[in-house]
């Protein structure tokens, strides 16, 4: 198409069983031809370079771009090894990927241009050149996928192909290179009996590849994270969002599913996207969004560690969640699920791990176990350490008070409060020693409120505390 | 004569020890770096030496596998390991001596088990970098052959609780083959403890200024874990250790260390605590379980 920066795109699976082993399984053998229709029809575009996003090239220190003019190897998978070696050979548009690296450096991420004898090209990307470019008729540009981001942070990494593409005057073929359902079997299986690894990763492939068949990348994309939970999808299927950043964010596609098979238990798919609108780079300044857009959108990304180093608090109200772009109708999608969101107290003492203050779920709010400590020091109230901070004394009163005031803060920051409490469990480090005075206090604050009780001697919480209480509360 | 585990070691593979460390296999070069952990790498590696091993046994979550258990089945690899995470500090160049007899060993006692095993028989096959960091720096001289297991990563799919018991059920296979083949082996359990980190890394990577725990959680958890080896409380660790790897985002949950305490029939003595360090904000202790130290052997 005249004008647009993309003239076809396609989402592929890069499972090696389709270039090594089409012959054991039907499956893979009817993948491999539909493979064949996608390099036919890619020789066919009038495009400048072909530029792909595995989800099994993983980077940690933001984004990695493949700058070796020609890297050459032999491959062998990890894991599918048996099936044989793959010599490859890239021919890699190194000015793009520098054109690229400096379009992702304007957004803030760490880029790094790669050019090592050796270098590991990932299985999938291999897979998918081999496929659908062998013979390097399109240079290749290839970008990790970073294990950490989040949607935002992906769909920008898609954008900003676009304006490198823009820049640097050339149009392209995108490869998205992901399975859907990324479920395998663990067991050694019969090939031609290979089927997706379960009827729920199937349905919900099914109800993907509907929304792509149909052209509606935005509204899939707007879907990858149920679907990532659902049907435990490629990286969280997160090489959707690339992919819809670098198209646009639109619907404006002709869909055509090419094929969809099990290769191993999960679920493999070739899907042909063309445009039906020009494709065109959205400009930096307008991929930042509004301030509620981004505070939003930051809240629904936030990782689980995230969740636990900032202070902030998510009732359900409060949640500005910004409308997917539907144009067409919209697909038919499960049942809204119950109300499912974490708190994280500004008030409460900081969780030691990976889990927020409490979690709604339904109608009933669940109380991660809480100890003494206060918020934003390390100290203990009631406990005397020495110099090498042991604890050399507590007092299970004032620790058992603390808990109690703890845990009142945190249901008074998500709407609820101390007398909504329903159940406690409350675990002591020194039953024999500590009872009465824990119990003394628990009386004093709960003997209008007789939640259910259950109290249990453990040997050890995970700081020097004495007392920690598991509470479950009505909103 | 009975085989025996002479001892084993938590061998984590950050790249940036070998970096740092300068050593000729590595291409890149470094001016410093992550000494603390290095030194400690540098007293364990004496011990291993001093028990003169037949063989070393590595368990790496580098080698992710779904389909069972993997293993190296032939006697000599040679090529080039360059991280795709680091790789402009670790482009390293290994040979290897495998012990394929051990490897079909342990794999024979993991299929009377019931598990899955595949052997890997593609001279092409490209050995991982968890591994080859792990057995150079307990090992620079490579005089000791090898036997590399997979971390099967299926358990990923259910939970904690089950990936541990698979990477014990690995562990016990293990033992029982070392036994029958009246071999002296070191275990090498490549992991990290906590393991979340920086997404950004200083111009200079060795610039320590720069590095410090990614959050203050992960190191009470990490010291947690740490207390209880040297208190010899590997039964409760491993209890604890679905929780470890899930609050602390630890490495441990590839199945490494369970593996390896399992293998050891969980020791009860205390372990050696050569060091800890962070690197990229994650949690990493070199630490020995060795009898011999233990009774002044």
């Amino acid at each position: 198409m005249e004008g647009s920066l993309i003239s076809k795109a396609y989402i592929v699976s890069g499972m090696p069983q389709v270039l090594l082993a089409p012959d054991q399984s039907p499956a893979w053998g009817r993948l491999r031809a539909a493979y064949q229709a996608l390099a036919e029809d890619i020789q066919q575009q009038q495009a400048d370079l072909i530029l792909y996003y595995s989800t099994q090239w993983l980077s940690i220190l933001g984004y990695t771009f493949q700058a070796d003019p020609k890297p050459e190897w032999v491959h062998v998978d990890q894991n599918w090894h048996e099936l044989g070696s793959i010599p490859y050979q890239f021919l890699i548009d190194t000015d793009f990927a520098a054109s690229y690296a400096a379009e992702v450096d304007q957004l803030g991420y760490k880029t790094r241009l790669i050019n090592y004898r050796g270098f590991p090209i990932d299985t999938g990307t291999i897979v998918a050149q081999k496929l659908l470019n062998p013979n390097n008729r399109l240079p290749a540009a290839i970008v990790s996928c970073n294990m950490y981001s989040e949607k935002e942070e992906t769909t920008r990494i898609g954008q900003a192909a676009a304006r490198a593409l823009q820049k640097s005057g050339k149009k392209a073929v995108a490869v998205l290179v992901s399975n859907l359902s990324n479920r395998f079997h663990i067991e050694k299986i019969d090939p031609r009996q290979d089927k997706v690894s379960s009827r729920k990763d199937d349905e919900w492939n099914r109800k993907i590849l509907d929304m792509l068949g149909a052209g509606d990348v935005e509204d899939v994309a707007q879907t990858v994270r149920e679907f990532a939970r659902q049907a435990n999808g490629d990286q969280k299927f997160k090489g959707m969002w690339w992919l819809n950043g670098l198209l646009g964010q639109t619907n404006q596609f002709e869909g055509h599913i090419h094929g969809y098979e099990p290769v191993w238990g999960a679920g493999a798919a070739l899907v042909a996207l063309t445009p039906t609108a020009p494709v065109v780079a959205r400009p930096l300044e307008s991929t930042l969004g509004s301030e509620e857009g981004s505070q939003a959108e930051m809240v629904e990304e936030l990782t689980d560690f995230e969740r636990v180093t900032r202070p902030v608090v998510q009732p359900s109200s409060q949640l500005v969640i910004p409308a997917p772009v539907m144009r067409k109708a919209p697909p038919v999608m499960p049942a809204s699920p119950l109300p499912d969101y974490e708190i994280v107290s500004k008030t409460s003492a900081e969780p030691v791990g990976t889990y927020p203050h409490a979690r709604r779920y339904g109608d009933l709010l669940f109380l991660s176990g809480i100890g003494p400590r206060k918020h934003g020091t390390k100290d203990i109230p009631g406990i005397v350490f020495d110099a090498q901070r042991k604890v050399v004394s507590y007092d299970i009163r004032v620790q058992t008070q603390s808990v109690i005031d703890n845990i009142k803060k945190i249901l008074e920051e998500a709407g609820s409060s101390l007398e909504k409490v329903i159940d406690v469990q409350a675990f002591l480090t020194n039953m024999a020693q500590d009872f009465p005075g824990y119990n003394e206090v628990y009386n004093e604050a709960f003997k209008h409120i007789r939640p259910t009780r259950t109290t249990v001697e453990v040997g050890a919480l995970p700081t020097p505390i004495a007392v920690e209480f598991k509470v479950i509360a009505r909103p | 004569m009975k085989g025996q585990i002479v001892a084993g070691v938590l061998s984590p593979h950050p790249p940036h020890l070998v970096y740092a460390e300068n050593p000729p296999q590595n291409e890149p070069r470094a001016e410093c770096g992550w000494e603390v952990l290095r030194w400690a790498y540098e007293r364990c590696r004496t011990n291993i030496k001093a028990l003169k091993p037949d063989a070393l046994i590595v368990h790496s979550p580098h080698w992710p596998t779904v389909v069972g258990h993997h293993f190296l089945g032939l006697p000599h690899f040679k090529g080039l390991s360059v991280d795709p995470i680091f790789p402009h500090l670790f482009r390293y160049h290994y040979d290897v001596r495998v012990d394929v007899e051990l490897s079909k060993a342990i794999m024979g006692q993991c299929e009377q088990a019931g598990m899955s095993t595949t052997l890997v028989t593609n001279p092409d096959f490209r050995l991982d970098y968890g591994s080859i960091i792990s057995l150079h720096l307990i090992n620079p001289d490579w005089d000791i052959p090898v036997v590399f297991i997979s971390s099967n990563q299926a358990a990923f799919y259910f939970s904690n609780e089950v990936g541990n018991q698979v990477a014990a059920d690995v562990g016990h296979a293990t033992r029982r083959a070392v036994e029958a083949s009246g071999k002296r082996c070191v275990l090498l359990a490549s992991n990290s403890l906590s393991h979340r980190h920086f997404v950004h890394e200083p111009d200079i990577p060795e610039d320590m200024s720069f590095e410090r725990i990614h959050h203050h959680g992960q190191y009470l958890w990490d010291m947690k874990i740490l207390d209880m080896m040297r208190r010899g409380q590997c039964r409760e660790l491993l209890d604890i250790m679905p929780e470890f790897n899930e609050m602390a985002s630890a490495e441990t949950k590839a199945g490494a260390l369970t593996w390896m305490l399992e293998a050891m029939e969980v020791p009860s003595y205390p372990a050696v605590v050569h060091g800890y360090g962070t690197v990229i904000g994650t949690g990493n202790a070199v630490v020995e379980w060795n009898p011999s130290l233990i009774q002044g052997a």
